[in-house]
């Protein structure tokens, strides 16, 4: 303590908290800066979508209930959104019946079964993965699964979309396995010795106890596959093909939202009117369903939510 | 780890298993099955053994956790494990219904027997082993599933009960674990919402639910109040009629209380074993006088 009193010169108070006022301030600003970024996509989004449904040739009925899209050609327009719901929801099924228990499984493999040098390899090269570029996914699509497929049945046309919904799939499922497995590998180990006590053999431990402990956050992680896969715009841009069509069929050629999109923004349209305009409508429709399973992941997240410590 | 269940030859069940289609009766009844003395008398016949350690040794790597135990735990009492942390106590412990298994550098040998089945043996069906031995924990670790299905939890994994069966398991087993009257009216809600000593009632009424022979005990008070920890001593005493119970504790109170005999244990070294009175009031060793009356440890 004595010496401490003689030892060098006191640092200024005031000066430090400044300094500690200036941090606080800086930190509050790099917050704020991804809120306003959220808050200028909303408004534009917003704005567009109010001025196309201001426009004579479209109603907010048919927008939401038609079941026919034709934007582009003729003079007969159709704005119904569902064809292109319809796309989505077909690339995006095919992608998570592939992904989900492909995902899950892995990750129970790694997480409980691996011996530890195995997954040392094995969760990082699932990680790689997940680095690939997109459009690396969509050639491989193209060019490589759809051939597979049409050697398979003659069904499949050239854009389809079960090749893309299964390259969707792949770069999902880095996403699902890795943070499944990062769910399953917070579940405390005295769960497990419980399990094991009463006499539960290792896949009974995995199945009965680990998995569901880790619920929230398999949940989790497959909310957020599936928004990724909704969102996935690449790869369907360049293998599910640009036909919006109301089927269920994933052997067909379809148009998912995204892939809308990128076919107006990549000129096809004019940079006014209603087709432009309209991709702004789509996109507000995109972001209300990943909003959606935002919400939805969190809630089950809170729900589900077990307290360890 | 199912392999051996072909090996159930004579070495392995010489005694005869208890018949696993579980549900004891005693649990309605109060009324005590054996006649035992009251543990501080040391009785003078010695007890059936039913845990048979000799030339024991086990490493974590290449660090040694025990050293040459010998040790013969008797039935149907209770037996503590005391000694300063870090002394091998819960490896022991561990051992006999080899959770070590889980941990990969962990391996043993001399001889480890339950009721004459080798434990150690590459065929042993752990399986079935830890079915015969239930274990409560240091710390409270219900499943995330109702009160209900962690009672079950072990029964069903090898049973298909009717429902009647089942509730009736999941009462006499919540009742022997002092656990019914404050959870009978929720059986469904989650065990997670009980408190730390109710959640531990509730690991012991599972390990009962499985009809297990031995009960090993890994300092179950430790993350529990005193009233808990009065709750679960009462517990192992009416147990003790019923099981062999192993327990590890830091407690020395505890020990002197609770158990038929104590083992004394410091670096991975087994120094004193008898009767519990003994162990407390006249021990042979320096240390163990030394631990037990707190001068060290």
């Amino acid at each position: 303590m004595q010496a401490q009193a003689t030892l060098g010169r006191p640092r200024s108070k005031r000066l430090q908290r400044i300094r500690e006022r200036g941090i606080a301030l800086l930190l509050a600003g790099c917050g704020l800066f991804s809120v306003m970024i959220t808050v200028t996509i909303i408004v534009v989004l917003a704005k567009e979508t109010i001025a196309f449904f201001g426009l004579d040739e479209v109603s907010i009925t048919d927008f939401l209930f038609g079941t026919q899209w034709n934007p582009l050609l003729g003079a007969d327009k159709h704005f119904g959104i569902w064809p292109l719901v319809c796309g989505t929801m077909a690339v995006t099924a095919v992608a998570m019946s592939f992904a989900l228990p492909l995902g899950l499984i892995t990750a129970i493999y790694l997480s409980e079964y691996a011996p530890p040098k195995l997954r040392a390899v094995l969760k990082p090269s699932l990680e790689v993965l997940s680095g690939i570029p997109t459009v690396v996914f969509g050639f491989f699509a193209l060019t490589m699964l759809t051939p597979a497929l049409q050697w398979f049945h003659d069904g499949f046309q050239v854009y389809n979309a079960f090749s893309a919904g299964l390259a969707v799939g792949m770069m999902c499922l880095p996403i699902v396995c890795s943070l499944t497995e990062d769910a399953l590998r917070a579940v405390p180990r005295g769960l497990r010795e419980g399990g094991y006590a009463v006499g539960a053999n290792k896949f009974e431990v995995s199945v009965k106890i680990v998995v569901p402990a880790a619920m929230s956050g398999v949940v989790a992680a497959f909310l957020l596959a599936i928004a990724r896969a909704i969102g996935e715009t690449m790869i369907v841009a360049l293998a599910a093909g640009s036909a919006p069509r109301l089927t269920l069929d994933p052997r067909s050629e379809v148009q998912t939202m995204t892939g809308y999109m990128v076919q107006i923004f990549l000129g096809d349209a004019s940079n006014f009117g209603p087709e432009y305009l309209s991709s702004y409508a789509v996109a507000a429709m995109l972001f209300l369903f990943t909003f959606i399973l935002t919400v939805i992941g969190h809630r089950v997240r809170m729900r589900f939510r077990e307290v360890y410590d | 780890m199912t392999t051996a269940t072909t090996d159930h030859g004579a070495p392995l069940n010489s005694p005869p298993p208890t018949p696993s289609p579980t549900i004891k009766t005693q649990v309605s009844t109060p009324v005590r099955v054996s006649p035992v003395q009251p543990r501080k008398s040391t009785s003078t016949e010695p007890a059936e053994t039913a845990i048979h350690i000799a030339r024991f040794n086990s490493w974590y790597g290449q660090m040694q956790a025990l050293k040459n135990i010998n040790v013969q735990i008797p039935q149907r009492q209770v037996t503590a494990f005391i000694g300063p942390s870090g002394c091998g106590k819960s490896t022991l412990l561990r051992w006999v219904n080899r959770m070590n298994d889980l941990i990969p550098s962990a391996r043993a040998e001399g001889e480890l027997k339950l009721d004459g089945l080798d434990l150690l043996g590459r065929n042993t069906d752990v399986v079935d082993l830890r079915r015969r031995v239930g274990m409560v924990f240091q710390k409270p670790n219900p499943f995330p599933k109702s009160i209900y299905d962690n009672v079950l939890f072990g029964p069903r994994l090898h049973l298909k009960l009717s429902k009647n069966e089942a509730a009736m398991l999941v009462e006499q087993s919540l009742r022997k674990a002092a656990l019914w009257d404050e959870v009978k009216d929720r059986l469904k809600a989650s065990a997670l919402g009980l408190s730390g000593g109710q959640q531990q009632r509730l690991c012991i009424a599972r390990a009962i639910a499985g009809d297990p022979d031995v009960m090993l005990m890994d300092e179950p008070c430790s993350a529990l109040d005193p009233r808990s920890t009065a709750a679960i001593e009462d517990l192992i005493d009416e147990l003790r009629e019923t099981y062999t119970i192993v327990i590890v504790t830091h407690n020395m109170q505890q020990a002197s209380r609770i158990s038929d005999n104590t083992a004394f244990m410091i670096n991975g070294e087994l120094l004193e074993f008898g009767p519990t009175e003994i162990i407390f009031t006249k021990p042979t060793d320096r240390k163990t006088e030394d631990y037990i009356s707190g001068r060290f440890g």
